[in-house]
């Protein structure tokens, strides 16, 4: 569904992104992990067209993005940090984006009702907590039904009874054969999300591999020391 | 687009800044005509406020509101939205609210005191150099990423086009005094578009005869209607080029 060929990105002499090539198909869950500044959010802002890579190319559903708009109406994202214009109240937020998309055909509103954001839609951007933006960045990924979630870090200053609601949410999903691209740093959260999993390091994918061949591999049971073997192997 | 327009407009017009700057121009306007009783006057006096006042809001305010629409942009940019229509959406929702605070704080009292062709001019200049401003403000908050920059920059611009390019004008003129330079000096009046404004105004106004030879050279040129359309086309220009450059810019911006 995506293929990213190629794609290199420097911002200035900084190298972010170093001939990243990655096929992602329609039913994955995947995992996009590594360590901080390894490039992971470059990755998925070249997949939204919001970075232009200086070289490669991103094909969505075998079409090219470069210069495109329109294949991002598939596509819901929620930022690591959600910034929202500060006067606007949840509420507008939400009709204005209703507005602007002119989606036809039922929104997705079962985040908004979990995370019980009706109570609040009066309430303004500036005024919410990190979590609270997180829920309405999580809303909007979702809202448009759309066949491609790019999450990044979502559910970073969720509590826990909001993160498991996404979580449940994510794996429905996933069932309806939708493509999922996730990054964290909490490994142990991803455990039963993920059918993939991407490693990153200094700007390039060190590996792309099943969730169970990467465990089958290293022996453990569980991803977070599947990849800290990994890692280990690798340094000595 | 319409939509974001809409938004946009929306969203400054909660901002209360327009209002009250549409208030002060309707009373600073009002009461000029109402002091004099001859309202060529009243022009000239209105002038020199306009010509001052309007392009440092709107290049200031633009400035501002652009970098607050920081995450605004960021939020449309991940919609099925073309890049172009964002940047020219933020410019005409903009020019509308800037425009039309002109227009009713300013051409209320000119068309009710003072409905000439002088008047329909300083309404026409003043849009234009509302239009100017914003477009400049649009370049200054893509060249500096950071907020305090940018809005210096902006404010380098407004007194380098209001007070400064004259000093420059001045310090050439008396340099190359014995020189035929009153050529020279159309050319150079081409590129600050608030001493063009001032120009096209005054010479719909009688008192280009106390302007001596200059101001004879200047009626020759912008005193004909090819001088006048020439004049507006180079408005024009300053309107368009600098949001083009801008807009180019946006299209390849890494956020």
């Amino acid at each position: 569904m995506i293929e990213i060929k190629h794609v290199s990105k420097r911002f200035g002499k900084l190298e972010v992104l170093n001939d990243v090539n990655l096929e992602m198909n329609r039913g994955e869950c995947i995992a996009l992990i590594g360590p901080n500044g390894c490039g992971k959010t470059t990755l998925i802002k070249s997949i939204l067209g919001m970075v232009v890579p200086n070289s490669g190319e991103i094909l969505f559903q075998g079409k090219s993005i470069a210069k495109q708009h329109d294949y991002r109406q598939h596509i819901g994202y929620m930022p690591q940090i959600g910034r929202y214009p500060d006067n606007m109240s949840i509420g507008q937020i939400l009709n204005m984006m209703k507005d602007i998309r002119g989606f036809q055909g039922g929104y997705d509103e079962e985040l908004f009702r979990c995370f019980e954001l009706e109570g609040m839609s009066n309430k303004k951007m500036r005024t919410l907590s990190g979590g609270t933006t997180q829920k309405v960045s999580a809303t909007l990924a979702f809202l448009f039904r759309p066949e491609v979630l790019i999450l990044d870090e979502p559910t970073a200053g969720l509590d826990p009874i909001a993160s498991e609601w996404l979580k449940e949410k994510i794996i429905r999903e996933k069932e309806k054969q939708k493509l999922i691209l996730i990054t964290s740093h909490l490994l142990s959260e991803l455990d039963d999300l993920i059918t993939q999993i991407i490693f990153m390091q200094d700007g390039q994918v060190r590996f792309h591999k099943p969730v169970d061949v990467l465990l089958a591999e290293t022996g453990e049971q569980k991803i977070a020391k599947a990849i800290a073997y990994y890692l280990k192997r690798n340094t000595l | 687009m319409n939509k974001v327009i809409k938004f946009i407009v929306l969203d400054i017009l909660k901002n209360k800044f327009v209002v009250i700057y549409t208030f002060i121009l309707l009373i600073l306007s009002w009461s000029v005509f109402s002091l004099e009783n001859n309202f060529t006057k009243g022009l000239l006096s209105l002038l020199n406020i306009i010509l001052l006042i309007v392009p440092m809001v709107a290049i200031l305010f633009s400035t501002i509101y652009m970098y607050n629409s920081s995450e605004f942009i960021e939020l449309l940019l991940g919609q099925p939205i073309k890049r172009k229509k964002i940047w020219m959406s933020m410019y005409i929702g903009l020019l509308i609210s800037m425009t039309s605070a002109f227009l009713i704080g300013a051409g209320i009292p000119i068309i009710l005191f003072a409905f000439s062709s002088v008047g329909l001019m300083m309404l026409v200049t003043g849009c234009l150099i509302t239009i100017i401003f914003v477009s400049l403000a649009m370049l200054a908050s893509i060249l500096m990423r950071d907020k305090a920059k940018g809005i210096g920059l902006s404010m380098m611009i407004w007194l380098f086009f209001s007070l400064m390019f004259d000093g420059l004008v001045l310090f050439l003129l008396f340099q190359f005094s014995d020189y035929p330079i009153e050529k020279a000096m159309i050319g150079l009046s081409f590129l600050n578009p608030i001493g063009l404004s001032r120009i096209l105004i005054l010479l719909q106004l009688d008192v280009s005869a106390l302007m001596g030879y200059t101001g004879a050279i200047f009626k020759d040129f912008f005193g004909t209607s090819m001088g006048v359309i020439i004049s507006f086309l180079c408005l024009l220009c300053w309107a368009i080029i600098p949001f083009l450059i801008s807009l180019s810019r946006f299209n390849r911006k890494d956020l």
